[in-house]
């Protein structure tokens, strides 16, 4: 039990410090973000009543394609030096490393966009009365993100070009996370009470916690023997 | 055997070889019954069944629509069932079953949307309208096209199919989820005035022949499903010594 446990704790510790020595990765999902969400004003209209009502859903769909481009690396360097091999040939179980890599991967891309989000609904011209909703619903919706991520990242480890295949994979997989999120925002910007969505977006993390990794597991056993 | 629960056709199946053979044998009367039960229903549907008192003539795409939409879901239902089965008992067959399905699946959900869009036309006055069904039906037609492309990115062919038996997976776990979702987002902006499809509301002269293309239609899919299944048995069984002999070389 103790081994399993500190299996998880090495796997994370190693991931955040490889992260943060290469920095310049660690932002591009960031600067993404912020540049995804800029398109918009310019390539639609730049009047503020018009981007405010589309705010929350800009937003939302700004933060789940930067999760998505952010995912392709989740296990790629790992399977690129072997590591991911040992990982796998560990007596431990498989979905507690993808556990602790999710993890370490989410508190540096969807807990860092989360954090950034606000900026952005400064920048679309969001009511300050959505921000709350903005921020809890991306705390509790990227999780579920990088989770489902993680099973394209895991089903396309082995094949040289699996960047758009990703996004083919999991994006329709992603349309739930970003209904509810987008809702939840859209709710609190009219004043609804907002915890019926937030309970949601916790009920689909919660599926996903117990049932992405098991389902990622299985795909990097399947793309590593293949 | 340590699963000797399972009745014998079950194993029986898991030889390309048999399966090649008794697929021969079905296919003549999924052609006969279907291609009659096909005609049966369209002409049916089409000339006698009477006309819809507020969308006239126009309502019987549904003949046509309907079914498309229900084997669009449950094709998908039998690729991730195969592909489980696949993963489950290492079975090559339940891998080519769900291999030569999913194109078909993806057909059927492109025919239920261009139906439907058809249908939508004179009926809302737009070819496409964000419903929950139709978004629904596209996302359908979305996970149908990710195993495809999965499929055919990986070289290796039992990798392959074990990679998009776990999507599909994947996929089936969250069409609920979607479905559900996609509900209840629609009603969120706008109410629910499609709703056209009501069976109850519907007479028996009504349904019976939409019944009976429901029935053709699963009759003359299967028949393609087993006619890709038998290609895709020779192509990759074509080493083998029945193969060769079968095709006399």
């Amino acid at each position: 039990m103790s081994s399993t446990l500190q299996l998880f704790k090495q796997t994370f510790r190693r991931d955040l410090t490889l992260a943060f020595r290469r920095k310049s990765e660690l932002v591009n999902p960031l600067i993404f973000f912020l540049i995804v969400a800029s398109l918009f004003p310019i390539g639609v209209s730049p009047e503020p009543n018009f981007l405010s009502q589309l705010a929350p859903g800009l937003v939302w769909v700004a933060a789940l394609l930067a999760t998505l481009l952010s995912m392709e690396t989740l296990f790629k360097s790992d399977y690129e030096d072997g590591s991911l091999e040992q990982l796998l040939l560990s007596p431990q179980p498989v979905f507690l490393v993808v556990l602790s890599k999710v993890l370490a991967h989410w508190l540096l891309s969807g807990l860092a966009l989360t954090l950034v989000a606000p900026l952005l609904g400064v920048m679309l011209f969001l009511p300050s009365e959505g921000m709350p909703g903005l921020m809890l619903s991306l705390l509790l919706g990227t999780p579920t993100l990088s989770l489902i991520g993680a099973i394209g990242a895991a089903l396309t480890v082995g094949l040289r070009r699996g960047g758009v295949l990703i996004s083919l994979l999991v994006l329709p997989l992603y349309i739930p996370v970003l209904i509810f999120g987008s809702s939840a925002v859209q709710a609190a910007v009219t004043g609804l009470p907002l915890d019926g969505y937030l309970a949601l977006l916790g009920a689909m993390l919660a599926l996903a916690l117990a049932l992405a990794p098991i389902a990622a597991g299985a795909a990097l056993r399947i793309s590593v023997s293949g | 055997m340590a699963s000797s629960w399972l009745p014998r056709w079950f194993y029986q199946l898991a030889s390309p070889r048999w399966c090649y053979s008794i697929t021969g044998k079905l296919i003549p009367w999924f052609a006969a019954i279907g291609g009659l039960l096909f005609v049966i229903g369209l002409v049916w549907g089409l000339a006698f069944a009477p006309s819809d008192y507020q969308q006239g003539n126009s309502f019987r795409i549904i003949y046509l629509h309907v079914p498309t939409a229900i084997l669009a879901q449950s094709f998908y239902m039998l690729m991730a069932i195969a592909g489980a089965i696949g993963l489950i008992w290492k079975m090559k067959v339940a891998d080519m079953v769900a291999k030569s399905v999913a194109p078909l699946g993806a057909a059927l959900a492109v025919l239920a949307l261009a139906t439907g869009a058809i249908w939508g036309k004179p009926t809302w006055g737009s070819w496409w309208v964000w419903d929950a069904r139709l978004t629904s039906m596209l996302v359908l037609l979305f996970l149908y096209l990710g195993v495809m492309a999965l499929n055919s990115a990986i070289e290796s062919e039992t990798t392959a199919a074990k990679s998009t038996a776990v999507l599909a997976l994947v996929g089936l776990v969250n069409i609920p989820i979607i479905k559900y979702s996609v509900e209840w987002w629609n009603t969120l902006h706008q109410p629910a005035t499609f709703k056209i499809t009501e069976k109850p509301a519907m007479p028996a002269e009504m349904w019976m022949p939409l019944l009976v293309m429901v029935i053709a239609l699963y009759l003359v899919f299967g028949l393609a499903m087993m006619l890709r299944l038998r290609n895709e048995i020779l192509t990759r069984e074509r080493r083998a010594g029945w193969v060769k002999e079968l095709l006399g070389s």
